[in-house]
């Protein structure tokens, strides 16, 4: 077994798919020769080529919409965009056409295509670097969204996105993408998507959190134990389709939650959480559920941004509130 | 004092504008010589000239795009985009551009632009012709979504809008452009954005909804009187921002909600109110919130139509259940 | 190849050959013909295809007229176009329509039945039969020209000898798709066949004011690739040029553009009226150049066609389309699983969820919706 980080989990998740099927290929901008800005597919195009790893002009739009093609024909693009900031301008192909295929042709037609961009911010960035648009992507029926949160899941779950036979919109955490190393198995193994882990089991407040955020609340999570709150934490990995049963069942055993999401407030995935725990578990709730989420406004440049990302003070403050209510 | 259909008045509003201000120009494809597809911009070019209300190229992008600069400029341009599902293309103008111009420049430019769309199913559209994505505006900070629900608000919203120094989404629920006519105001009138209107009083529940689902509502209200329910019935007219103080004071009061929208389910506007009002109105509920919403699934073709669109009876369903928990 | 610059071409600035080989008279020069390498029994099958397409046209209208269809975008006067094109096609190669190629549908093998339950407001309609590699109907404009780029390119890249071909119209040139396309096919050789129909109109917007370029076909330049006008009411020089850029396609010598300059002889569709920004002078005017009307004199003045030969395939025609509609109002209805059946591979928990609530509403109210 070796050591990788988060970025080198997925590199290696990209290789290993390329060399047990020969229809995985690999496109975006500086992703052959350069291996990738952020070297996410390092060493691609010397080892399988010019035709899957595949250094294509600066179109975001072109890029998603020819993959579309590729994906119909037999093949099965994984197509990077270079920055979460950049997918707006393919988002028309991606929630026109990539998440209604299958629907459109009553399944005569089905794009095992994955979308991956680094995402998220907390890396002193500029403009259009830090975005975190999960929410736009969850709310676009037909499309599968993923997001990591540790080496060892990135590759898993990376294999499971390419081998899925749906779209999917994959969101690779940029803070973390050198954080920290970790075991992560050589060779062909998955983690499947739609299902969340418990990171930590607790039995007074359930955290659900995702991304760079699930790596900070884990050390919110040991505050809070010095605290004598003992929260359970939960890895929601998949956004879309979620895995809600194991958000509930935490929910009607501790009656406490916390959402934790880097992405504005208004309008974003947490919300659903809540919407979900309303539904189907309000009775069991002893405190009003709470997001811990960045303030309605534009990602501010490096100066400002530790202020507007949610930090492990904030989110130890809204678990508190939640343990305390 | 005229009869007016929404699009009448929405028609009357920007003559109104036109009039009272020369920056105003109106632009779109087809929204000169022909008036528009929906005739929303009849008489325009006639009264005001090729360059105050111009027939852009087939390109929603470039429409967008261009009208930002206009605004830059001075100008206040209303950018007409032909169908809700023609924005993606748009979509990165919009988010990465018009929501952040005042942020970016620490308020040197502002943008007082209006976009709009006619949005919403039920007229046996085409694909692409149907979709309610309102959700997608609302998460993006800096824009303002504004959805009026009848010809009075719509020729009074559009005009803030116009006047607003901030980028306006315009959503105009086509269901209902010629669907019954009411009493507008002749000139200027503003109705202010940012507020809900209440339009039915009642103390059994708060039904919240917008654009063409609020006469949905009223007549599942006229059903849920019968059965002696006293249903306050909230048009929230602007979306984002919310109005979220007559939001809260009615659920107060009433300890109950159901949200009546056509937009799929998952990461909605309807969700967001769900989060809203269990983190602020727990222990004033009675009941979980209720959302009668449309599916997780692409608004189908219309042979189906009718079984995707929330109708008077789940309305009426999603009232009675929240009474009775 | 009779090469002319005619009233419809322009200054030729940038050497964009015009191509047409049969004249609004139905004439031809009979070397140009033999060079198409068609038979006299091809040619009238083109006859019989594009008869038959109008045929279904002008039903479609009267249907949606009738309320028996729902907004339907004619083809009317494009036949020559789509019939041309269409027939030059082989079955390995890949058709990326937007919304008007009806009788491209159709003469690759999907059934006009289903070209009516679409625009019947059916997804029926787009269920391709698995041996025939059309793609679905695409509303938004021009990103069906980055799919058809996408499909050829992956068939470069596997080695298959095969193109695609993608239609749009002359406004969706002014779309940033058109560009990266063009871009893309450029770059990396893909075999993809641009073929514009220049109808004249995007709606409303006349294609003077689309576009300053004096031909659509000159863009190509800007790309490296080769860009051609033809005259797209001529099905020869359509089916000519269509089938030599499908050859270079194939033999991985890249993509070509075709600007077919005709007409759009009905609305934009039927929820349209052209008789608010076109006179109706220049509809008459185009009257003459249709391509129907040309293959026929054609086919008459080789003395291969009688008046009782095309009397009798009208009414083959009538006969075929009418049938169709009847089987088309005979549709089935269809169960609610349908909406939520087609989304993702495995229903995830949330369509599951939703397909029972809405079968619980419809047995609450007699196992349908109740009326309103």
């Amino acid at each position: 077994m070796a050591q990788m980080t988060l970025v080198q989990a997925i590199n290696d998740a990209l290789r290993v798919e390329m060399r047990r099927d020969s229809t995985v290929i690999v496109m975006g901008e500086d992703v052959g020769l350069n291996g990738g800005v952020f070297r996410a597919t390092e060493g691609l195009q010397k080892e399988f080529g010019e035709n899957r790893s595949i250094d294509t002009p600066l179109a975001e739009c072109g890029i998603v919409g020819t993959a579309i093609g590729m994906a119909l024909t037999g093949l099965k693009p994984v197509a990077e965009i270079q920055f979460d900031g950049f997918m707006p301008p393919a988002f028309d192909h991606i929630v026109s056409h990539a998440a209604r295929v299958r629907w459109r042709t009553r399944g005569r037609y089905h794009l095992p295509m994955v979308v991956r961009a680094p995402y998220s911010g907390g890396i002193r960035s500029p403009e259009h670097h830090a975005e975190s648009p999960e929410a736009y992507y969850a709310h676009t029926t037909g499309l599968k969204v993923v997001i990591p949160s540790n080496p060892y899941d990135a590759k898993g779950l990376l294999i499971a996105a390419i081998r899925d036979p749906d779209p999917v919109i994959f969101l690779e955490p940029k803070r973390i993408y050198r954080a920290f190393r970790e075991e992560v198995p050589e060779g062909d193994y998955t983690v499947p998507l739609s299902q969340a882990k418990i990171t930590r089991a607790g039995k007074d407040v359930t955290v659900v959190a995702w991304g760079t955020m699930h790596y900070l609340a884990q050390k919110a999570v040991e505050k809070a134990a010095e605290q004598k709150i003992d929260c359970e934490l939960i890895d929601l990995r998949t956004i879309l389709p979620f895995d809600a049963e194991t958000i509930v069942n935490s929910v009607r055993k501790t009656g406490r939650m916390v959402v934790i999401q880097e992405a504005p407030r208004q309008c974003g995935f947490a919300s659903e959480i809540i919407a979900l725990i309303n539904d189907k578990a309000m009775d069991v709730l002893q405190a009003p559920p709470l997001r811990v989420a960045a303030p309605d406004v534009v990602v501010p440049l490096a100066r400002l941004e530790d202020y507007y990302l949610p930090d492990v003070g904030r989110i130890v403050k809204g678990i508190q509130k939640v343990f305390n209510a | 004092m005229p009869q007016m259909t929404l699009i009448q008045a929405i028609n009357d509003a920007m003559r109104v504008e036109m009039r009272r201000d020369s920056t105003v120009i109106v632009m779109g494809e087809d929204v000169g010589l022909n008036g528009g597809v929906f005739r929303a911009t009849e008489g325009l070019q006639k009264e005001f000239g090729e360059n105050r209300s111009i027939d852009t190229p087939l390109a929603e992008s470039g429409i967008v795009g261009a009208a930002i600069g206009m605004a830059v400029y001075g100008m206040r341009p209303i950018a007409e985009i032909q169908f809700d599902g023609f924005m993606p293309p748009a979509f990165d103008h919009i988010v990465s551009h018009a929501a952040r111009l005042r942020w970016r420049s620490r308020g040197r430019f502002s943008l007082p632009l209006v976009v709009r769309a006619p949005l919403g199913g039920g007229i046996r559209a085409l694909e692409h012709h149907s979709e309610s994505p309102e959700a997608w505006y609302i998460h993006t900070p800096g824009l303002k979504v504004v959805i009026p629900s009848n010809p009075y608000d719509a020729k009074g919203l559009l005009i803030s809008a116009i006047r607003d120094p901030d980028p306006v989404i315009f959503f105009e629920p086509k269901r209902i452009y010629r669907a019954f006519r009411q009493d507008v105001p002749e000139g200027d009138y503003a109705i202010p954005l940012g507020k809900a209107s209440t339009v039915r009083e009642g103390s059994d529940v708060t039904l919240i909804s917008w654009g063409a689902m609020v006469r949905v509502c009223m007549t599942a209200i006229e059903e849920a009187e019968k059965k002696g329910l006293s249903v306050e019935l909230i048009d929230l007219r602007t979306l984002s921002p919310l109005d979220i103080e007559t939001i809260l004071n009615s659920v107060s009061k009433t300890g109950r909600a159901v949200i009546a929208q056509e937009a799929p389910r998952t990461c909605s506007l309807g969700s967001e109110l769900v989060a809203l009002i269990n983190e602020r109105l727990l222990l004033q509920l009675q009941a979980p919130v209720g959302r009668v919403t449309g599916y997780d699934v692409p608004i189908p073709y219309f042979t189906m139509e009718n079984y995707y669109l929330p109708d008077v009876g789940r309305v009426l369903k999603g009232i009675e259940k929240t009474v009775s928990f | 190849m009779a090469q002319t610059t005619n009233s419809q071409a322009h200054s030729n600035r940038y050497g964009i050959p015009y191509i047409q080989v049969l004249d609004v008279e139905g004439k031809a020069d009979p070397a140009a013909v033999a060079a198409l390498g068609l038979t006299q029994d091809d040619i009238k099958k083109m006859y019989r295809w594009m008869v038959t397409a109008r045929t279904f046209d002008e039903r479609a209208l009267a249907l949606q007229r009738q309320g028996r269809l729902g907004t339907y975008a004619p083809l009317s006067g494009q036949e020559a176009c789509q019939i041309g094109s269409g027939f030059a096609l082989k079955p390995d190669d890949w058709m990326f329509p937007s919304y008007r190629e009806h009788a491209v549908q159709a003469i690759r093998g999907q059934r006009w039945l289903d070209v009516l339950t679409y625009w019947g407001g059916s997804e029926e309609g787009n269920r391709i039969p698995d041996n025939v590699n059309n793609f679905t109907i695409s509303i938004p404009i021009a990103t069906q020209v980055c799919h058809a780029v996408g499909a050829a390119w992956a068939m470069r890249i596997r080695g298959k000898k095969a193109a695609a071909i993608a239609y749009f119209g002359d406004g969706a040139t002014s779309e940033g798709d058109f560009h990266e396309g063009l871009n893309f096919a450029s770059v990396f050789k893909a075999g993809t066949v641009f073929f514009c129909q220049n109808n004249q109109y995007a709606i409303s917007v006349p294609r003077a004011k689309q576009t300053h370029s004096e031909t659509i076909a000159q863009k190509a330049i800007a790309y490296g690739i080769p860009g051609i006008q033809v005259d797209g009411n001529d099905i020869f020089a359509v089916y000519k040029t269509t089938k030599d850029a499908l050859e270079r396609g194939r033999a991985g010598e890249g993509p070509t553009l075709i600007e077919a300059v005709t007409y759009r002889m009905s609305h934009h569709t039927t929820a349209d009226d052209w008789t608010r920004y076109r006179p109706a002078a220049e509809v008459e005017e185009w009257k003459k150049k249709d391509p129907i009307l040309r293959l026929r004199l054609y086919l008459q003045k080789q003395n291969l066609w009688s008046e009782a030969d095309d009397q009798r395939l009208q009414e083959e025609a009538k006969a075929e389309i009418a049938s169709v509609v009847q089987e088309y109002e005979a549709l089935p209805k269809r169960d609610i699983e349908d909406i939520f059946k087609y989304v993702y591979a495995e229903m995830p928990w949330n369509l599951k969820e939703q397909l029972g609530e809405l079968r619980e509403y419809l047995a609450e109210h007699g196992g349908d919706l109740p009326k309103e």
